[in-house]
């Protein structure tokens, strides 16, 4: 048998890798540096560096309903004037008998004039979205633990994990929740989650032509919510119930749950 | 050393136990999703999938890029608070394709009174008007600006802004006062309301002027004894001077 001569001499085949095996590897490393680098920038969120909350002033809001306009919009809220992350609701006080409510389309399509009112004391429009408890009821029901609190304090939805039991539906004390008709999950406010680790504002603060909602932080030293929280008289909705809402009203009355 | 002798009933149950137990945990392996339990009671990914969704409205820094003339007079005026994607609607298509996707751009009177129809439930003061009144057929562009909504004139009426207060007052004894008989108003006032305030009349006197026992007002109304009525109170403690109850 003849020993067949390789077609490539072993020493040219050594000096050819000497010479390109190092570029190779350079234009390599360079690449997957940038991966790396790319994947740092997407990374700079930290979400236990943050723990939001909204602050909504009673007194500047105009009842326009574009937040809620907005929220659906944004979150492909289904259309049917029953769901809602959010929505504007007017409260009329009468000098005597019962306080109404009423938030027609969430308020979307504006509110019908007030006829045959007669001695009404006050009026006004309250924004209603998921208030972000700290001790959420929704999420102690939740028997699979689909609904939990983030680590930046944002109460959110596995829609993958949830198997639409309605349990946190029934439990919420502010009626955020609602089963979504297509997906057949609980779904809610998730403060535009998706917006706030892009470093962008909820969708309704966003568009609040009179700023009536402020987003910011609970710890930070200088944020729109921490002047709101210095200067306003602030409360939360059914304070008895100790959710501990992270949504804290100026100009919110007694009659305002 | 001598193994105890495993009862002969224990040898199958212990293999049941063994199995049961070896098929818990084969379930819980295959059900528990991978990141369940990382930070908490639920799946860690979750917070990732619900942080990938698309955002739609793209704030207005990002409209600021171009437009930024726009932004500039929107600035200077009274829709400085008014983000573009109030009235433009969600622009995010519009940011990654401009020419492809166009934002829309309310032209009718439908949409301004939104925010400008009369609403008694409005914060006082909000200009309010009500469209069925005013210029109606005019589109709200041909007269104003949405971009720098300066009025063509100085309103007329103070019902312009508070409108609350004159539905409340034109049914109440009070109709046929003009408000600046109470409240001294400047005329820069309907130009400049949040920075040349209108007065508010601050003594018992300002009402004495008509409801005094010597007021040289029609005999019809009311009158009371400013020394010994109401004691150390302001009328307006008692009285709401748009809807004076007094008399009901």
């Amino acid at each position: 048998m003849i020993k067949e001569e390789p077609k490539i001499p072993r020493r040219e085949f050594l000096e050819t890798c000497s010479r390109k095996i190092p570029g190779w590897l350079v234009i390599w490393a360079t690449f997957e540096a940038d991966q790396i680098l790319l994947a740092q920038e997407e990374s700079k969120y930290d979400p236990t560096q943050h723990n939001y909350a909204m602050g909504i002033d009673i007194h500047k809001c105009i009842g326009c309903g574009r937040c809620a306009d907005a929220c659906k919009k944004e979150n492909q809220v289904p259309a049917e004037p029953v769901f809602f992350r959010t929505w504007v609701e007017r409260y009329v006080i009468p000098t005597e008998g019962e306080t109404r409510v009423d938030s027609p389309n969430g308020g979307i399509d504006g509110f019908p004039e007030l006829k045959g009112e007669k001695d009404i004391l006050r009026t006004f429009f309250v924004p209603k979205l998921c208030n972000h408890c700290a001790n959420p009821p929704c999420v102690q029901v939740c028997p699979v633990g689909a609904t939990f609190i983030s680590q930046d304090g944002v109460v959110l939805v596995d829609e993958t994990y949830c198997v639409g039991c309605r349990y946190c539906i029934q439990a919420c004390p502010y009626g955020a929740r609602y089963l979504h008709p297509t997906k057949k999950v609980a779904d809610k406010c998730t403060f535009c989650y998706h917006r706030l680790t892009k470093g962008l504002l909820p969708a309704c603060v966003e568009v609040c032509p009179t700023q009536a909602r402020v987003f910011g932080e609970v710890g930070k030293g200088s944020s729109p919510l921490r002047r709101f929280l210095r200067f306003n008289d602030v409360t939360v909705l059914k304070p008895s119930l100790n959710t501990e809402p992270k949504v804290y009203y100026a100009g919110a009355d007694g009659e305002v749950r | 050393m001598r193994i105890p002798k495993i009862p002969q009933q224990l040898v199958p149950l212990a293999i049941i136990f063994v199995l049961v137990i070896g098929s818990l945990v084969v379930a819980r392996w295959l059900l528990v999703p991978e990141t369940f339990g990382t930070y908490g009671h639920y799946r860690a990914q979750a917070v990732q999938e619900i942080a990938s969704q698309e955002v739609a409205y793209a704030g207005y820094k990002a409209c600021l890029d171009c437009h930024s003339e726009v932004y500039q007079l929107k600035q200077q005026s009274r829709h400085r608070g008014v983000a573009c994607e109030v009235c433009h609607g969600p622009a995010a298509g519009h940011v990654q394709a401009p020419d492809e996707y166009m934002p829309e751009a309310p032209r009718g009177r439908g949409y301004c009174p939104l925010c400008h129809g009369y609403n008694l439930s409005r914060p006082t003061g909000f200009p309010q008007i009500i469209p069925e009144q005013h210029n109606p057929g005019q589109a709200c562009m041909s007269c104003h600006n949405p971009h720098n909504p300066l009025l063509p004139h100085a309103p007329e009426e103070c019902s312009a802004c508070h409108r609350d207060i004159f539905n409340t007052k034109v049914v109440s004894p009070h109709a046929t006062l003009p408000c600046r008989k109470c409240h001294a108003a400047p005329p820069e006032h309907s130009v400049d309301p949040k920075f040349v305030r209108a007065e508010k009349p601050t003594s018992r006197e300002t009402c004495g002027e008509c409801h005094s026992q010597d007021a040289g007002s029609p005999k019809e109304i009311p009158r009371i004894d400013l020394e010994i009525h109401g004691e150390r109170y302001l009328c307006w403690d008692c009285h709401y001077p748009h809807f004076p109850e007094a008399n009901r």
